[in-house]
């Protein structure tokens, strides 16, 4: 049996599994209802002075039928009363005791944060998330975002935070800069124990091409939001990457993202996640989802003999460098299987049109395989990446003679490469 | 131009749909399922070669419209073929979903959706080209005709149909099964083709009592057979005459125009193995579902067994689940009655279709249709010298061109027999030959 008991910056919690701050973390019942339901802990949805809400609130972007693939939304923190919340925190936590419950926090004046924390505190929170990454509305009221995109700002509010809070504190970065190292190291600065990320990214989900208005529409106007779901999830898993590769970073991260399922949660945990927080699939699928995430990762972490969540957190950070240090001489071609090829020759037209140029229609006419091109195939991905048929392209590495080297290599050390292909020159 | 008025209680309306049509969440959801293929096997088992992965793509879309008219770019029939096709041999067959054992986009059906769609927002698409003085004489006013006619207005040619019934669009509309397109949805289909205007239709003509060919040619600057087969064969033996051995075709046209009472029908005997008798079969049977008359049983006689029958499987397995019965290696000897059909006298035949000695037997019969085929039409043009006749059908080139400068021909009476979407397709490509011939100068080129 594997161990799915996780530490993320002090907040244990029984799986890596976290509710992120959003609205299936809104209230006690939806809270108890996850808990029963499997998952690990709950960030729960960022308190601060209760706003009120616009209609609509929610958008979305599907592909060929599926719809959620990405989402947005112009929610803003709760509308609830903070006495309610507290309340209920504290119901939950009773019921729950061994279950993480995070408050997430979002106020201006330094006496705001001291009081929200002491009352989150005594409410029964085992840590708490700041947040300083939501893109709308808020960041317009001087907050959210707004906090997130300054290092100074940040490092100063994780400062007061630090100095009253006793229970360990996360910071919420915003994916809403051009690079995510100087925010977290502004939050390790201000003392935070953790950091969280990726919050919403700044978003239009789409325009409403018969009324003119974008969506979600409110009315004749809409406003951007902030956004989410699976289309995310490689910006997410680049900051995490990011962040956690860092050599002077080194606190423990709270991935967020497009977490859909065990898969994608395994992916953080690998390029360096101690847990992973879920909204969107959450409140596209409900909290059931969490069966298959648990047995998932508990059947993976078994077959590569990971015994706690903690053996595999940043296995996959080795693997990520620059790319002047890829390896150039590596070459690999794509090969066909005859037998499983339905002749749909998606390839084809996607190398023509797409890549280059290096599949071909048969000599046959006959046969719909295509024939590869091996010394002009690139090694790109591209068909087998359109290939609807698992496992019929495989991309197969082909010795060349050529010692491994890479482009720095080369420009420092004069190391020789192999010759360019498919540049049909 | 308003068409043939229909019966409005003929036997045919009684059907239902086999495959009812799409809602659009349907025909999104299935279209979103098309793999789009490049250069797709689909498109190249389409005798229209209408650009099927692209149709699904824009109903996926949303650009219904556009799939519409990308459809009736191929194949000006597109409704008609889209209930009547037997996808299940073409295009569907050869969806490369069958590969991996996944079940195959409806194509049909989704074509059918776009299609609809057309005639009920009142899609346009096409425009007759600027005249050019020339006109073009049909004979025949069926799928062949109208899609060389559709053609032809195109290229800004003027076209006269002569038809000898009186109704228009052939066997596609006095011959389908009425659950896969009724004769009025036919007629609404060539209502809307005819809207390119420049398309007259004689009605009652008999070459050569009512015009010669002489005339014809003398009046066009080319001409396009497409007269089809004549009446259902029948069979040379005793009883043939009995009130209720009818031809199957000829039952299906009844069907089709006029009401159908069956009184006195409990059994219903079908004789052939082909794709008409399966259809007549079927067709029994769902008058049966319908309380039409007091049928009770319907039942096909063959000569050949099931492995070899030339109708098409899928239609046969729907035929059984309707409760068709069946007796194969069957060979009729006989009808049996006085003044109408009682029964079927009848000799098991071996696996070599030879008669075994005194197997015979019958079966009771109230009516026996012959669906062994339909009489070629071949003679019909013996009048004009160059064209070739090889077993009553007309011989052509690939584009429909016979042996006689200024005269091609496509469908039934070139090809013997077979789908609407092959007669559209022989329409259209002798069309496009025909306007090559004129603009090179016709036959004074």
């Amino acid at each position: 049996m594997v161990d799915l008991t996780t530490n993320c910056g002090g907040i244990i919690s029984p799986n890596p599994f976290w509710l992120a701050s959003a609205p299936p973390a809104n209230s006690g019942l939806q809270v108890q209802r996850a808990f029963e339901a499997g998952w690990g802990g709950a960030v729960w949805k960022t308190l601060g002075q209760p706003i009120q809400n616009v209609s609509s609130r929610f958008g979305a972007i599907g592909y060929r039928g599926t719809p959620g693939v990405g989402f947005n939304n112009i929610e803003l923190i709760t509308d609830r009363p903070l006495e309610t919340n507290f309340r209920e925190i504290y119901e939950t936590k009773k019921k729950f005791p061994k279950h993480a419950i995070i408050v997430s926090l979002m106020v201006e004046t330094e006496e705001e944060w001291r009081d929200l924390i002491k009352r989150s505190e005594d409410a029964g929170a085992d840590g708490l998330e700041l947040n300083f990454g939501c893109p709308h509305g808020m960041c317009e009221r001087g907050m959210g975002s707004a906090v997130g995109q300054e290092p100074k700002v940040n490092e100063r509010i994780t400062g007061w935070v630090m100095k009253y809070a006793k229970v360990p504190v996360l910071v919420k970065l915003t994916p809403n800069v051009s690079d995510i190292i100087p925010h977290g190291m502004a939050a390790k600065r201000g003392g935070a124990n953790g950091v969280s990320l990726i919050n919403t990214i700044k978003s239009i989900i789409g325009v409403d091409i018969d009324n003119f208005v974008p969506m979600p529409s409110v009315g004749k106007q809409s406003t951007n939001g902030g956004y989410c779901g699976a289309a995310v999830r490689p910006i997410a898993l680049h900051m995490t990457g990011a962040l956690a590769r860092h050599k002077e970073f080194g606190l423990p991260i709270s991935g967020i993202g497009g977490v859909t399922n065990w898969r994608d949660a395994v992916e953080f945990l690998l390029l360096g996640a101690s847990n992973v927080q879920v909204c969107t699939e959450v409140m596209l699928r409900g909290y059931r989802i969490v069966e298959d995430m648990i047995e998932g990762l508990s059947t993976y972490m078994e077959k590569h003999k990971f015994a706690k969540v903690s053996d595999m957190v940043g296995r996959a950070i080795p693997g990520f460098s620059e790319w002047g240090n890829l390896d150039m001489n590596y070459e690999i071609v794509a090969k066909i299987d005859s037998e499983k090829c339905i002749g749909c020759q998606l390839c084809m037209v996607a190398c023509h049109d797409g890549a280059h140029q290096c599949i071909h229609p048969n000599e046959n006419p006959a046969v719909r395989v295509p024939v590869v091109d091996e010394p002009e195939c690139v090694g790109c991905n591209l068909c087998q990446i359109v290939c609807p048929v698992e496992s019929c392209i495989t991309m197969e590495q082909v010795p060349n003679g050529f010692a491994p080297a890479s482009w720095n290599q080369h420009l420092n050390e004069g190391a020789k490469l192999r010759h360019k292909k498919g540049s049909h020159a | 131009m308003k068409l043939n008025v229909l019966d409005p209680n003929r036997a045919e309306v009684a059907f239902d749909d086999a495959k009812p049509a799409y809602s659009l969440q349907q025909a999104k959801s299935e279209s979103n399922r098309c793999l789009y293929c490049y250069d797709a096997p689909c498109i190249k088992a389409c005798p229209t070669d209408i650009n099927i992965p692209e149709f699904i793509r824009k109903i996926g879309t949303g650009n219904v419209e556009g799939a519409a008219r990308t459809i009736f770019e191929s194949n000006i029939l597109g409704m008609s073929c889209a209930r009547v096709c037997p996808v299940e041999v073409l295009c569907v067959g050869d969806c490369v979903y069958n590969e991996m054992d996944i079940p195959p986009i409806n194509i049909g059906r989704l074509q059918r959706f776009a299609t609809d769609m057309a005639f009920e927002k009142g899609w346009e698409f096409f425009k007759a080209g600027p005249d050019t003085g020339k006109s073009v004489g049909m004979v025949g006013a069926g799928p062949a005709s109208l899609a060389a006619a559709h053609r032809l207005r195109r290229f800004g040619h003027k076209v006269t149909i002569y038809e000898r019934s009186n109704t228009v669009g052939g066997l596609n509309t006095t011959g389908v099964a009425p659950y896969k397109l009724r004769a009025d949805d036919s007629l609404s289909e060539i209502e809307w083709l005819m809207k390119i205007g420049g398309i007259d239709i004689v009605y009652g003509v008999e070459i050569p009592k009512t015009h010669t060919w002489a005339e014809l040619e003398k009046k066009h600057d080319a001409l396009f057979l497409g007269f089809g087969l004549g009446p259902d064969s029948r069979l040379d033996i005793p009883g043939k005459d009995l009130k209720g051995v009818q031809g199957a075709v000829e039952f299906i046209a009844e069907m089709k125009a006029k009401p159908m009472k069956l009184e006195g029908v409990k059994h219903a005997l079908v004789i052939g193995g082909g794709n008409t008798a399966i259809d007549v079969v079927r067709e029994l049977l769902g008058l049966r579902a319908a309380k039409v008359g007091a049928l009770e049983t319907v039942t096909m006689v063959y000569r050949g067994s099931e492995a070899g029958m030339s109708g098409y499987i899928h239609e046969w397995d729907h035929a059984k689940e309707e409760g068709a019965s069946v007796s194969w290696q069957s060979q009729p000897v006989a009808f049996e009655g006085t003044g109408k059909i009682q029964s079927l006298k009848c000799l098991k035949l071996d696996a070599n279709k030879k008669p075994i000695v005194g197997s015979e037997f019958s079966i009771p019969a109230d009516i026996a249709l012959l669906a062994v085929g339909q009489a070629k039409l071949g003679d019909l043009v013996k009048g004009l010298d160059g064209i070739k006749v090889d077993k009553g059908t007309v011989v052509t080139d690939d584009n429909g061109g016979t042996g006689r400068p200024g005269v091609w021909a496509g469908g039934d009476c070139r090809n013997g027999g077979k789908e609407v979407v092959n007669a559209v397709a022989e329409g259209r490509d002798a069309a496009v030959a025909i306007d090559a011939f004129l603009k090179a100068g016709g036959r004074r080129g």
